[in-house]
């Protein structure tokens, strides 16, 4: 068999050399270029070319800190790199004056610095030290924000590749024991043991099989495929790779929603670069295993992300779930047996197979082993992407790494796991983050989104929101997920319009339990989950709105009565001006009043009061 | 020689060949699961989820049309959290039904309306949005009201894996997902939905979303009496009942046939309008004077086997041709073959199927 060792030598060599230069790198994964990465991109590219400086010009996927984006990192050769935050492209001119010109970093705009070998800069925090960072790994996402994503060359030159070269000289039934070892779970959601998938592929009988990558993440607030694909494309590949030599396939299909056309882009860059140097084809290295990966785009349905639905898919069908047993890995892609996981889970394996299953078991508590990847969002300071390890809490997430809740405002409650997931209860903060305890909680682990809700945030709403998500999502097959959420979404509704009864809740109650009975796949049984945990943490929420007719954080709106304080009221106008529904009276200069049948609860005079004299109720 | 397995449903045991599902099971112990999407003739989708059973030691309650049964396996298919699905789930899909048995055409033969009156639920558990689809009733065979279909998707697989014409399938997602022909089309617009009017997509028909257009208004269904028959249209000889009210033929359902089963093509389901039509002949006619008059079958056959022999007598068997047709029985073409050859002695004769 072949190696790469001269390739990965001379990659390592060039990566070193890039590593050596005075470097600017510009963050342009979906958030950095969302927040104008592109801009600064060219604008750095103009001031470099205008100043005649012998910069090396990068880009690199999310470090993870979405809210700063764009990011960019400056190195000068032998200094610590910086990486700053919130560069527009109006700050570029000032940034590569001072960091790379006069070679003072800007330290008002720093947010951490990478030192490496050399002395760090005083008064920038170090990575690793940095509150957003300090307690945080780096296995899965550590070539995110660190490594060009569309080059091959800093994939091998950090490691890439080894995985498989190392998997492709042993037994095929010796991967799948390193992946039972190390208590990898899948990073789905769903948390099923991935060696004993593998096995279970490995043992179905088939004259042919295939490794298929769900990347059709669509939780609401989760995008941590999405970086991973950004960020580290030729992981996955590497992790299908090693998988579909284990279990014995030829051919691999990366199911990515077309709503990510970065990670599609990259990920069809890598393909053909790893084609390019022979790890993707016949005869891999010689090693008389033969691989190939394709790319297939999905439509738009949420439900896709269901493993069956999403062979269906593939095959050109519906995409609707197909009833289990038989599982895929007995009957999968054309009925063909296959190994499914998604893309967390593909890009944890190369790091499995290079480090070994007992370095990855060590991470992570006895049932949930290694590392999770996290997207926070919400009320939070700090929004982004994050890796930690297994059995971390909830309070160190949202208030270590997310800096609290925004504006000082109440901790109310965590969505953990999308539509498929529950609302947490601040009493319920210092759960250790693993499959079970979340479980348990009535939440789920998810792929890994948390949306963080504070005391402005009605709960009956937040269960509204998901609701009419999933219905809208539903594929119409079974008869409890189409017709019961459609039922279930009304009777939200009309207890946030005023207008629900105490049965209400009963029958919430008798929809949840008979969906989860009965419907046919994942995504019916667990869509009841946000009403099924807002009801048993916050329940009073859902009685104020029935017998109080009052929304407690003011925000059903045909619950809000808005009313002009007289005392406060200084007859300024600038409420009337404002109202679009012509609800306000009153005399120039004299206490003003609303007309509560006329009023439309817009809440545009409120914003407009400079006196707080009008409240909402 | 096929493994058995015993398992117990509501405390009764029972043996089936390994593979059974528990509601093929249960079926053989006389015990009642009831089934909207299940047919056996047709794939098992899972969908409907009426037939949940309790089994413990497996997750929620599983569908047992789907669910193979195993050695040693408890069922219980009438437990307290089966019948309060069972009622939740009927009540979900009368929420979304237009509330009209009372001129519905299927009243008496509702699978929604047996297991509703068996379970005691009524309309009326939910508020809320009802669909209100127009009727498609522009082509002259069959109606579709989707305000009554339950989605159940035997229609689709009928079209599909019986008839093989793929005219039918899902569309749009959740509480608006649809059984429609391609792009929204209609069965009238054959050129996208490639229907051919076989109607073999009503002879599953659970309710009262697919019927024959003919057939509407005419009868209730318990005043209507099966006659079983044989089609005459071909020799295939497919079966089917026609629907018989105050002696007159209203029109013809799917019977299951030895040879046909359910399926039919439309003219055997739709192309019996001669059956009472005032041109159809009903007894033989001889031209007397250059017109025609009613006869007695056996004056005709008399008639026709004296010119036959006349010719034969006068310019040989050979001078005699018979052409025999596709309409009839292999039996009767036989029998046709026997008169050419034995009777007249020619071997003139052939078959319009070869034409």
């Amino acid at each position: 068999m072949k190696n790469l060792d001269q390739v990965r030598l001379k990659y390592q060599e060039q990566y070193k050399q890039k590593l050596g230069k005075n470097r600017i790198v510009v963050g342009l994964g979906t958030c950095g270029i969302a927040a104008g990465g592109d801009k600064v991109m060219q604008n750095v590219k103009e001031e470099v070319a205008a100043r005649g400086l012998d910069v090396e010009i990068d880009f690199t996927s999310c470090i993870g800190m979405c809210y700063r984006e764009p990011m960019v990192e400056i190195a000068l050769a032998g200094a610590p790199s910086v990486i700053y935050g919130d560069i527009f492209a109006d700050k570029v001119e000032k940034l590569i004056e001072s960091h790379i010109v006069n070679k003072t970093p800007v330290y008002e705009w720093a947010v951490i610095q990478i030192p490496g070998e050399a002395t760090p800069y005083e008064g920038i925090d170090i990575m690793e030290k940095s509150a957003y960072y300090e307690k945080q790994v780096r296995s899965v996402t550590s070539r995110l924000g660190r490594t060009n994503p569309e080059s091959i060359i800093d994939y091998i030159a950090t490691g890439g590749y080894e995985g498989i070269e190392k998997a492709l000289q042993v037994e095929r039934p010796a991967i799948i024991d390193e992946i039972k070892k190390s208590g990898l779970r899948g990073r789905g959601g769903g948390g099923f043991p991935t060696g004993t998938k593998w096995q279970f592929v490995y043992d179905a009988r088939g004259d042919k099989k295939y490794a298929v990558c769900n990347a059709d993440e669509g939780d609401p607030g989760a995008f941590m495929d999405r970086s991973v694909l950004e960020g580290d494309p030729h992981s996955v590949l590497e992790g299908m790779m090693i998988a579909g030599y284990a279990i014995g396939a030829d051919e691999g299909y990366i199911y990515c929603r077309a709503e990510y056309p970065l990670a599609i882009r990259r990920l069809n860059l890598a393909i053909a670069q790893a084609e390019e140097h022979g790890l993707l084809g016949d005869n891999i290295l010689d090693s008389g295993f033969s691989f190939r990966i394709k790319i297939k785009a999905g439509a738009g349905a949420f439900v896709c992300g269901e493993e069956t639905a999403l062979l269906n898919s593939i095959e050109g069908l519906r995409g609707m779930p197909r009833v289990r047993p038989p599982f895929p890995a007995n009957k999968g892609l054309w009925q063909k047996p296959t190994v499914l996981n998604n893309v967390e889970t593909y890009a944890n394996v190369p790091f499995i197979i290079r480090y070994g299953g007992d370095w990855y078991a060590d991470m992570g508590t006895e049932m949930s082993k290694g590392s999770k990847v996290f997207c926070l969002t919400g009320k939070v300071n700090n929004t982004g992407l994050m890796e930690v390890p297994m059995g971390i809490t909830l309070r160190d997430i949202i208030f270590s790494i997310g800096g609290g809740i925004q504006d000082g405002k109440k901790f109310k409650a965590v969505q953990s796991g999308g539509p498929s997931g529950g609302c947490i209860p601040a009493e319920h903060l210092d759960t250790s983050i693993d499959y079970d305890s979340l479980t348990a909680l009535g939440a789920i682990m998810g792929s890994g989104g948390l949306v963080v809700m504070d005391e402005t945030t009605c709960m009956v709403d937040v269960a509204k929101f998901f609701l009419n998500f999933t219905q809208l999502e539903s594929c119409g097959k079974c008869t409890p997920c189409r017709e019961g959420t459609k039922r279930m979404l009304e009777i939200l509704q009309r207890i946030c319009d005023g207008k629900g009864e105490m049965e209400d809740i009963d029958t919430l109650d008798r929809l949840c339990r008979v969906i989860k009975n009965t419907a046919l796949c994942g995504l019916g049984q667990t869509c009841p989950n946000p009403i099924a945990t807002t009801l048993r943490y916050f329940r009073s929420e859902y009685e104020a709105h029935i017998i109080d007719k009052r929304c407690p954080a003011g925000v059903c709106s045909a619950l809000l009565v808005y009313t002009i304080l007289a005392n406060k009221c200084t007859g300024c106008g600038a409420c009337v001006r404002s109202c679009p529904a012509g609800a306000i009276t009153g005399e120039k200069k004299g206490p003003h009043a609303i007309d509560t049948d006329k009023c439309i609860k817009c809440g545009a005079c409120i914003q407009k009061c400079k006196f707080d004299a009008i409240i909402k109720a | 020689m096929v493994a058995n397995v015993t398992l117990t449903i509501d405390g009764i045991r029972i043996t089936v060949p390994k593979g059974s599902t528990v509601l093929e099971a249960a079926e053989k112990a006389g015990i009642f699961i009831p089934t909207f999407c299940h047919d056996p003739e047709l794939s098992k989708p899972g969908a409907c989820r009426i037939c949940v059973v309790e089994i413990p030691g497996m997750r929620n309650l599983p569908a047992s049309c789907v669910t193979e049964a195993m050695e040693g396996m408890v069922v219980y298919s009438a437990s307290p959290a089966v019948i309060e699905a069972r009622k939740t789930n009927l009540e979900l899909l009368l929420a979304n039904h237009p509330e009209d048995c009372l001129t519905c055409n299927k009243n008496g033969d509702c699978r929604l309306q047996e297991y509703a009156y068996y379970y005691g639920v009524k309309y009326g558990a939910f508020k809320g949005e009802k669909h209100r689809y127009p009727l498609e009733d522009d082509n002259p065979f069959i109606v579709r009201d989707m305000n009554k279909c339950i989605l159940c998707g035997k229609c689709v697989r009928m079209c599909e894996e019986v008839q093989g014409n793929n005219v039918l399938n899902f569309a749009f997602r959740g509480f608006n997902a649809l059984v429609t022909p391609a792009m929204n089309s209609k069965y009238s617009d054959t050129e996208i939905s490639n229907c051919v009017f076989c109607g073999n997509c009503i002879s599953v028909c659970p309710v009262g979303a697919l019927s024959e257009k003919d057939m509407l208004g005419k009868a209730r269904r318990w005043e209507v009496k099966k006659v079983t028959t044989t089609c005459p249209y071909c020799g295939v000889g497919c079966q089917f009942d026609l629907n018989v009210k105050d002696n007159k033929v209203l029109g013809v359902t799917s019977t299951d046939g030895d040879v046909n089963g359910r399926a039919l093509c439309v003219k055997g389901r739709f192309g019996y309008g001669f059956i009472h039509h005032p041109d159809r002949l009903t007894t033989p006619l001889i031209k007397k004077d250059g017109k025609f008059v009613e006869a007695t079958w056996t004056e005709a056959i008399k008639l026709v086997a004296e010119k036959l022999g006349d010719i034969k007598a006068k310019d040989g068997p050979d001078a005699i041709g018979i052409l025999s047709s596709a309409r009839v029985t292999n039996e009767e073409n036989y029998l046709m073959n026997k008169l050419a050859r034995a009777v007249i002695g020619t071997n003139n004769i052939d078959h319009c199927a070869r034409l």
